[in-house]
């Protein structure tokens, strides 16, 4: 039995120009081999690229495209690409691809995977070819059996064609590229921490700087990208920088795609790739349809369970890096949750700080201790027998957890939503506080 | 099967068999260095043997080349190795924010009433292993959890006693 990924994104008109990673899915969700994906122009930007572009020019079409990371924290991917020390053509250097994806709500890896493989293999292959890496590792979460299983598929089939291996198309390019799955816990998709995982260690983040382009897995140059980030490349070195940069709408400084989603009490949950600028609100209605009939919108998050919760009112913000920001939150993964008006928000946040609360590495004080306080606090408050200084609490754990005191992102991720949560829904948590002994009536 | 010529590593309570050095030596071969199969290794142990018992930790290590004591950190680390013995099959329940909103606190009620377990806990028949998990990715599917290798969704209360009755 298989409850395959295949969804809204299947089923809305796409075309090559506008939809550069999904308009090759199948209608029945099904995934794409190889035969179907060269016949839809697969592997043609990889042939480009090896056979006609030097390792610097791959990456500055990268970097010029202004493509940004799709791993959460959008980094730029060509200024990333170019922290690589020059290759002496000696030093293995690695390319990695973050398919960790355990965040929750965020959901569109793994139909990218499980439907498109070869889009990131072939993305793969030439960003490796930037990088002068020789070697890829995909660490796959081990819950996504379907996409590791079509992976490997897929790989077997790219790998009997030529594309992976030694001497690839005769062009003296060597990559080889292998699929790692790991076995739980979300701070493997943190990158450093990805990276001692892969070493076959336990997955606590190391130490910045130095970073992993510099030394990375087994101490070698190394570089990260998200699985999206990765199936962006192809098109670009397809279609060119001046087609990437134009495809977003008015107003977005970001460029190109992005697979965006909303779930939640929606009519028509689902990812589809859209172009960055769209505003939350045809996201929320023309794509998701709005909530379900006896639904209504509280609140939303734009991009996973690290990001701020914000109000209807903002749904008109636009789904780019600013757009988002000038609201007060990040973008994230773009995939958006709608939380309607059954929700109770401490319990939400309750369900939420469990989560990371148990997901922490344990590796610092603040994040190893405060989360799981958080989680005390808002237990109690959910029963409502909360203090009245827990909101108080409340609110020093999310700033002793934010950016910059903790060694990694996942404790400022964690706080993020609950103090969004506490500013724009204090009425709930107060509500939690028990009557003060004295003046609970006899 | 376990013949004359072929090299097994024993310890007092656990041999590898040869199908599993091979596959640990197929594993290794995809790294610079051994230690990167560790995960591999552990998952090998644990698809014959349901768990990871102890004698395979220093088993694994000598195959590797690396202190068992650093084996048995990988071994407690991750959460998809288990250390004791489960249930035949592995029930996982996405407890993430999505499927909460959509009633995952239900069905997991639905499950502790049909099989008198709660999270971390194996049925006496030795059949079931309740664990959560995080989101597993079907977001847009309601409520989901994997059963093995199994993916369902639209989860409800309701659904569940049927759905675990097709395990046995
Ligand atoms: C706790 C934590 C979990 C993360 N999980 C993921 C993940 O599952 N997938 C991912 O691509 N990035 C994840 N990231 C972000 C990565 O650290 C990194 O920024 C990303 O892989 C870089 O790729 P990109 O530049 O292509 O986005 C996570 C970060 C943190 C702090
Ligand atoms: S912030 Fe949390 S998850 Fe990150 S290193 Fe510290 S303890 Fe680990
Ligand atoms: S939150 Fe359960 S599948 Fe995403």
């Amino acid at each position: 039995m298989m409850l395959s990924s295949v969804g809204p994104v299947n089923r809305i008109a796409r075309s090559a120009e506008t939809h550069p990673l999904t308009w090759r899915l199948r209608d029945d969700g099904q995934a794409v081999w190889l035969d179907e994906y060269e016949s839809k122009d697969g592997y043609s930007a990889m042939k480009k690229a090896l056979k006609t572009l030097a390792p610097g020019e791959i990456a500055s079409q990268v970097k010029d495209a202004g493509l940004k990371g799709r791993g959460g924290a959008g980094f730029p991917t060509g200024v990333k690409w170019g922290l690589m020390p020059p290759s002496d053509g000696v030093t293995p250097r690695y390319l990695l691809c973050n398919a960790d994806e355990m965040e929750p709500n965020t959901w569109k890896d793994r139909l990218l995977m499980e439907q498109m493989p070869h889009l990131l293999i072939e993305g793969m292959i030439i960003s490796a070819r930037a990088l002068e890496a020789q070697t890829g590792y995909i660490f796959l979460r081990g819950e996504y059996v379907d996409a590791a299983r079509n992976l490997n598929h897929a790989l077997d089939e790219a790998r009997a064609k030529g594309y992976i291996g030694q001497n690839i198309l005769g062009t003296g390019v060597n990559f080889e590229l292998y699929v790692h799955t790991g076995a739980g816990r979300y701070i493997c998709g943190e990158e450093t921490a990805l990276i001692n995982s892969l070493e076959g260690r336990r997955a606590n983040p190391r130490s910045k700087p130095p970073f992993p382009a510099a030394v990375g897995v087994w101490g070698k140059p190394t570089c990260v990208n998200n699985v999206e980030t990765l199936s962006n490349v192809p098109a670009i070195i397809g279609n060119g920088v001046t087609w990437f940069t134009g495809i977003a709408r008015p107003g977005s400084e970001d460029h190109g795609t992005k697979m965006m989603g909303f779930s939640g009490k929606v009519k028509n949950p689902g990812v589809w790739e859209l172009p960055f600028g769209i505003t939350a609100q045809e996201l929320f209605e023309d794509y998701a349809g709005g909530m379900r009939d006896g639904y209504t919108l509280k609140a939303w998050q734009p991009g996973g369970a690290g990001t701020g919760f914000l109000l209807p009112e903002h749904l008109s913000a636009q789904m780019y890096a600013g757009g988002i920001g000038k609201v007060g939150t990040r973008m994230g993964t773009g995939l958006a949750l709608a939380v309607d008006h059954t929700v109770n928000m401490v319990s939400l946040l309750r369900n939420m700080e469990e989560f990371f609360a148990r997901e922490s590495c344990g590796w610092c004080t603040p994040c190893r201790d405060g989360l799981p306080w958080s989680v005390k606090l808002l237990r109690a408050l959910e029963r409502g027998e909360g203090k009245d200084t827990d909101i108080e609490t409340l609110l020093q754990l999310v700033g002793f957890l934010g950016p910059g005191k903790t060694f990694c992102a996942h404790a400022p991720g964690a706080v993020e939503p609950l103090g969004s949560a506490i500013k724009y829904f204090r009425d709930e948590f107060v509500a939690g506080v028990a009557m003060p002994a004295a003046a609970t009536p006899a | 099967m376990q013949t004359d010529n072929q090299a097994l590593i024993a310890t007092s309570r656990f041999t590898l068999s040869p199908q599993e050095r091979t596959d640990m030596e197929n594993a290794k071969s995809h790294y610079p260095d051994p230690r990167a199969a560790s995960i591999d290794a552990l998952k090998i142990v644990q698809a014959t043997h349901g768990y990871v018992p102890d004698g395979a930790i220093p088993a694994i290590a000598e195959v590797l080349g690396i202190p068992a004591a650093d084996v048995e950190g990988v071994a407690t680390f991750y959460s998809q190795i288990f250390r004791v013995p489960v249930g035949r099959h592995v029930v996982r329940l996405c407890d993430s924010m999505t499927c909460y909103i959509n009633g995952h606190e239900d069905v997991l009620a639905a499950i502790t009433a049909k099989l008198g377990i709660g999270y971390g806990e194996t049925t006496a028949d030795g059949l079931f292993t309740l664990l959560p998990v995080c989101c597993l990715g079907n977001c847009d599917k309601g409520s989901t959890m994997m059963v093995d290798d199994d993916t369902h969704g639209g989860l409800t209360a309701e659904i569940i006693p049927g759905l675990l009755e097709q395990y046995s």
